[in-house]
């Protein structure tokens, strides 16, 4: 963990009440897809944990869905504001697991995480498939940037605006089969239903209130088969085995 | 050159600022990023004599300048925080450390009091009494001051470790209760524990936590608990331990004017990881501002007319 200031490069509007903020600044803390930043906001007496959803050397992307007054503050910030964010929390993905052809399942604003870990498996030669979902057309965000690096792509809409109609279970039943490895992130029902369809292992990332984001609090514990774990520390990548629901 | 150490029941301390229990585990996370042995000490998580998971989710609610928690004293058990935490901690911090202890009858606050009593690096002994007695309808043991009389001299019986009482402030008269810890043989008074309160969903119309109700802590509390702190003080001649919403180095002063011996810091560190660390390097240059040369000399300060 590392607690630094970064400078906001950018913050654009991508899809309906989402938006992309590129954060410059020291990204060191960084390690692994699936990680999370703790962002302090001013007013606000509690961080707000959002994921990382790439990185290089100086910046940190987030891609963020406003849902209330922390993350509508977020979208009114401007290139030049500062940021005091707490770096390199949770466990994050683990891209050796694979296999040869894993599949990425993302709902939502479950779906920034899974960029970053796309890219590492796409440098690590994997055959990689990755379905999106999201409710409707205007939802719809990076598609094509995952399609850049050269994932196979799926696009499910619940209203069948655009891609297949459906949730991103349907998909992974009639347009995939044969994959090896599942990786998943989004609403709880959504990784529920993937984790009951899914026929290989794979890693689930969970969301929970949290107090400190980096193992003091307890505030964000879980069970699982293995005893309780602290979503911000042991998780937010949980292992499918080890999941009670 | 100022002087900001203390000395709480015969343990000297460098500097007055003891992170609360519950917000600073057992030390390692930030022993991960800042050297810990420069706290004067510091309070582990409440340690009960089973394991506990605690609430189920959601446990934390943010409120306007602070938080709403409810953990559900979620801990490893006493024997596995001897056999395993302690040793770790060790590693970590070489200071006394403050070992809080909770119960839900009076046998189980003495089980793992005369368990810890053994623990050489345990200085002080801090009881959290904000507990439910289950033996007696679920009322926490800090509400009545028989009751919390009754756990001072169950603790009192199997330690020669100095005895914190660490009171409740969801009461009616917190110095009632604290006069009768000290008539029971505590050797020091922690408050306080947080003010039960609850927060609300406004799209789901349905409370924020899980167990509906939990315990607020931050600045909100900061006048509050400094009013207790000073009707404690004024009733008892023991010393205390102030905390409740202190975040700077001129809130540990303020706590220190109503009464406060030493000065935990809580929730501070949840939202700032090097909260603690801050407040005591900005300690002297606080004092300096305002004329303190040694951080003893204003104890209680403010009492004096
Ligand atoms: C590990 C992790 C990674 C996340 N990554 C992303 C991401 O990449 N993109 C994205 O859009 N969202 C992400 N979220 C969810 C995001 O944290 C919440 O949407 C955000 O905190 C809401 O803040 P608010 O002030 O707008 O909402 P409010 O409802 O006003 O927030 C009130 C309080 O509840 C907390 N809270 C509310 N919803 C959530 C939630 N779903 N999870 C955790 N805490 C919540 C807030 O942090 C705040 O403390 C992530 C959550 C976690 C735990
Ligand atoms: C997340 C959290 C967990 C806590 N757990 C305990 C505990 O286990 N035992 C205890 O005596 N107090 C516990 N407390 C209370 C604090 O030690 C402290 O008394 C209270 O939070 C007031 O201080 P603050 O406003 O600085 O946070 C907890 C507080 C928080 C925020
Ligand atoms: S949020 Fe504090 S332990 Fe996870």
């Amino acid at each position: 963990m590392k607690k630094s200031f970064f400078t906001v490069a950018g913050n654009r509007l991508l899809a309906e009440n989402t938006y992309e903020m590129v954060l410059r600044g020291d990204s060191s803390a960084v390690k692994k897809p699936g990680q999370f930043v703790h962002i302090a906001l001013d007013g606000f007496y509690l961080r707000r944990p959002i994921s990382v959803c790439d990185w290089s050397e100086h910046s940190i992307t987030m891609i963020y869905k406003t849902v209330g007054k922390g993350t509508a503050y977020m979208a009114g910030l401007e290139e030049g504001d500062r940021l005091e964010v707490l770096t390199g929390l949770g466990n994050g993905f683990d891209s050796k697991k694979s296999g040869n052809k894993p599949l990425l399942i993302g709902g939502g604003a479950g779906i920034p995480p899974l960029y970053a870990l796309a890219k590492k498996l796409m440098q690590e030669q994997k055959q990689v498939f990755a379905i999106l979902g999201f409710n409707r057309v205007d939802e719809v965000f990076y598609a094509e940037e995952f399609a850049s690096l050269g994932v196979n792509v799926i696009i499910t809409t619940v209203d069948g605006s655009v891609g297949r109609k459906g949730f991103v279970t349907d998909a992974m039943e009639i347009d995939m089969a044969d994959y090896t490895y599942t990786y998943s992130c989004g609403p709880e029902p959504m990784l529920k239903a993937v984790y009951e369809k899914a026929v290989s292992d794979g890693q689930y990332s969970f969301e929970e209130r949290m107090g400190c984001g980096f193992g003091a609090c307890m505030g964000c514990a879980c069970q699982t088969k293995y005893g309780s774990k602290r979503i911000c520390r042991e998780g937010p990548v949980l292992e499918k085995e080890e999941i009670v629901w | 050159m100022v002087d900001t150490s203390i000395n709480l029941s015969g343990l000297h301390l460098s500097n007055p600022i003891i992170p609360a229990s519950g917000t600073f585990g057992f030390g390692y996370e930030f022993a991960e990023i800042y050297d810990i042995n420069i706290l004067g000490s510091f309070s582990f998580k409440g340690t009960t004599k089973e394991p506990r998971f605690g609430n189920a989710a959601p446990r934390i609610a943010e409120t306007h300048a602070g938080m709403l928690n409810a953990i559900g004293l979620q801990n490893p058990g006493i024997d596995k925080v001897i056999s395993e935490e302690l040793p770790k901690l060790k590693q970590v911090f070489s200071k006394p450390v403050i070992a809080n202890i909770s119960g839900f009858s009076l046998e189980e606050y003495a089980y793992c009091c005369e368990k810890i009593d053994k623990e050489e690096q345990v200085g002080i002994i801090e009881v959290n009494i904000s507990c439910p007695n289950v033996h007696e309808g679920g009322m926490s043991f800090g509400t009545s001051p028989e009751s919390a009389a009754a756990v001072t001299k169950a603790v009192k019986a199997v330690t020669s470790k100095p005895v914190y009482m660490k009171l409740s402030p969801n009461v009616t008269d917190i110095a009632e209760i604290a006069a009768a810890c000290e008539e029971a043989g505590a050797d020091g008074i922690s408050l306080i524990n947080t003010l039960t309160g609850m927060r609300i969903d406004l799209k789901r119309k349905k409370p924020i936590l899980n167990n509906v109700t939990g315990g607020l802590s931050g600045p909100a509390v900061l006048p509050i608990a400094l009013r207790m702190v000073w009707e404690v003080y004024k009733k008892v001649s023991i010393p205390i331990i102030g905390m409740g919403g202190v975040s700077t180095a001129e809130d540990v002063i303020e706590m220190m004017l109503a009464g406060a011996t030493a000065v935990s810091v809580g929730a501070a560190n949840l939202k700032d990881p090097f909260a603690s660390k801050n407040i005591i390097e900005s300690l002297p240059d606080a004092m300096k501002e305002l004329g303190i040369k040694k951080l003893t000399d204003i104890i209680g300060g403010a009492h004096n007319a």
